[in-house]
């Protein structure tokens, strides 16, 4: 049991640990997979990608000291898709980078009630935000991750969790009424 | 607080990630800016928005299958020294079963007081139970479930009580046999140890109890009411004393 705590032996589980893991991390499959679907939009790639991370946290479970396995796990994940998206869709990641579109923060609660009735309109707004956005708005509407689960999950300082959100929000409402107009002229 | 601050602070009062006192220094600046109010109030908007379009993925029940399938599982040659406490456990075991056999041959003609005779044969007969993975022929914590068990399977009715209050729950109850004779094996918790109490019919007057160690086991050996009680762990014998304390009631 003691073995794994020094980090050696990667990669092989024995029965007691092997149960640990299935009562520890196994039961965050659903927050491995839905993070991987909105890192990735698909499901499909959602299901390759949390499986490579659930064999790869199985791996490296030695290295896991107790506390939060759902944080310890989704970090996992978050790197897994990214690596799986540098490889496959290079493009993709190069949108984060291309920060402070300038639009005018411009929405009334009223207009965001209409925009935001409508599933698909969500869905389709959240995926047009660059990963980095989209990641902590998935963790903290989606998974209710607490600021801290999310800069450990992230990489980011905890000091500017709050900033991030602050910014995803912006660009998630200014990407529900950029949407709304073109949208209803489809509807009508 | 000025707005530009609400504005900074604004998502973090909507995650109920602020202290209180900053968290009520927002409150008051809100009764007094409608217009932080309403970016208040557009952000909850977004916020059930999202809860209500249940966007969350969860994962397909085949995936889940197909991960529980895939984890490798451990294997014998590679990682020998994962196996190596298990087994000096066995070889302390089978040394633990050589010792008692010996001891065992040794003090059969040897000794002739009897009550030391069978505390052996007793400890020898609760490593067995916890060696064969065979320590409960009925599990259950209720007094009323493992006592009728033994009807019809002893010819004697062995005194069952749960002392689950005192630090002893009943775990179950098992036969044993000691020189040929069926008897009861009644099975307690004691923290993270095993009691063994072995029960069977004597001709014997009432005796206080005897106890003492064997291979690092105690017992306790004790004869009430036309019954011989030998209760064996690896427990203290303050524990094992207690226990017999309360059997004896």
């Amino acid at each position: 049991m003691s073995s794994f705590d020094q980090g050696k032996g990667l990669g092989v589980l024995d029965s007691q640990e092997r149960e640990r893991f299935e009562q520890l991390v196994l039961p965050h499959l659903d927050a491995a997979f839905n993070l991987a679907r909105w890192l990735l939009h698909s499901r499909a790639d959602a299901e390759d990608v949390a499986q490579e991370a659930m064999l790869r946290a199985y791996r490296f479970f030695g290295g896991f000291h107790g506390g939060d396995a759902r944080a310890w796990l989704l970090q996992i994940v978050r790197n897994t898709g990214y690596t799986w998206l540098e490889k496959n869709r290079p493009m993709e990641m190069k949108t984060e980078f291309d920060e402070e579109l300038h639009v005018q923060p411009s929405s009334t609660p009223e207009s965001l009630a209409i925009a935001s009735d409508d599933r698909e309109r969500l869905t389709r707004a959240l995926e047009t935000l660059p990963p980095r956005f989209r990641e902590v708005l998935v963790l903290r509407e989606l998974e209710g991750c607490s600021y801290k689960e999310i800069a450990t999950i992230t990489a980011i300082p905890i000091g500017t969790v709050m900033s991030a959100l602050s910014r995803a929000r912006q660009r998630l409402q200014q990407a529900l009424t950029q949407r709304a107009p073109q949208e209803a002229s489809h509807e009508l | 607080m000025s707005c530009e601050h609400a504005q900074a602070v604004l998502h973090g009062y909507l995650d109920g990630e602020l202290d209180a006192a900053r968290a009520s220094e927002f409150e008051r600046h809100l009764e007094s800016c409608p217009d932080c109010l309403s970016a208040l109030e557009a952000q909850e908007t977004l916020r059930s928005a999202l809860q209500r379009a249940q966007l969350y993925a969860t994962a397909p029940v085949a995936l889940r299958r197909k991960i529980r399938a895939n984890l490798p599982a451990a294997p014998r040659a590679k990682f020998g020294f994962r196996l190596l406490p298990v087994r000096w456990l066995a070889a302390a075991a089978a040394a633990a079963f050589l010792l008692v056999a010996f001891e065992g041959w040794r003090l059969l003609p040897s000794l002739n007081q009897e009550g030391e005779y069978q505390a052996a044969e007793m400890v020898d007969a609760h490593l067995r139970s916890l060696q064969a993975n065979h320590l409960t022929d009925v599990t259950s914590t209720d007094q009323h479930t493992v006592k009728p068990w033994f009807d019809g399977k002893l010819d004697f009715a062995p005194p069952v009580r749960d002392f689950a209050s005192d630090g002893f729950p009943l775990q179950g109850g098992r036969l044993d046999v000691l020189r040929g004779r069926a008897i009861a094996a009644l099975v307690y918790g004691r923290r993270k140890h095993i009691v063994n109490v072995f029960v069977w019919p004597t001709s014997e007057p009432d005796d206080s109890p005897r106890s003492g160690s064997k291979l690092g086991y105690q017992w306790v050996d004790w004869r009430k009411s036309g019954m011989e009680f030998c209760a064996v762990s690896d427990t203290s014998a303050a524990d094992l004393n207690q226990l017999q304390h309360l059997m004896s009631q």
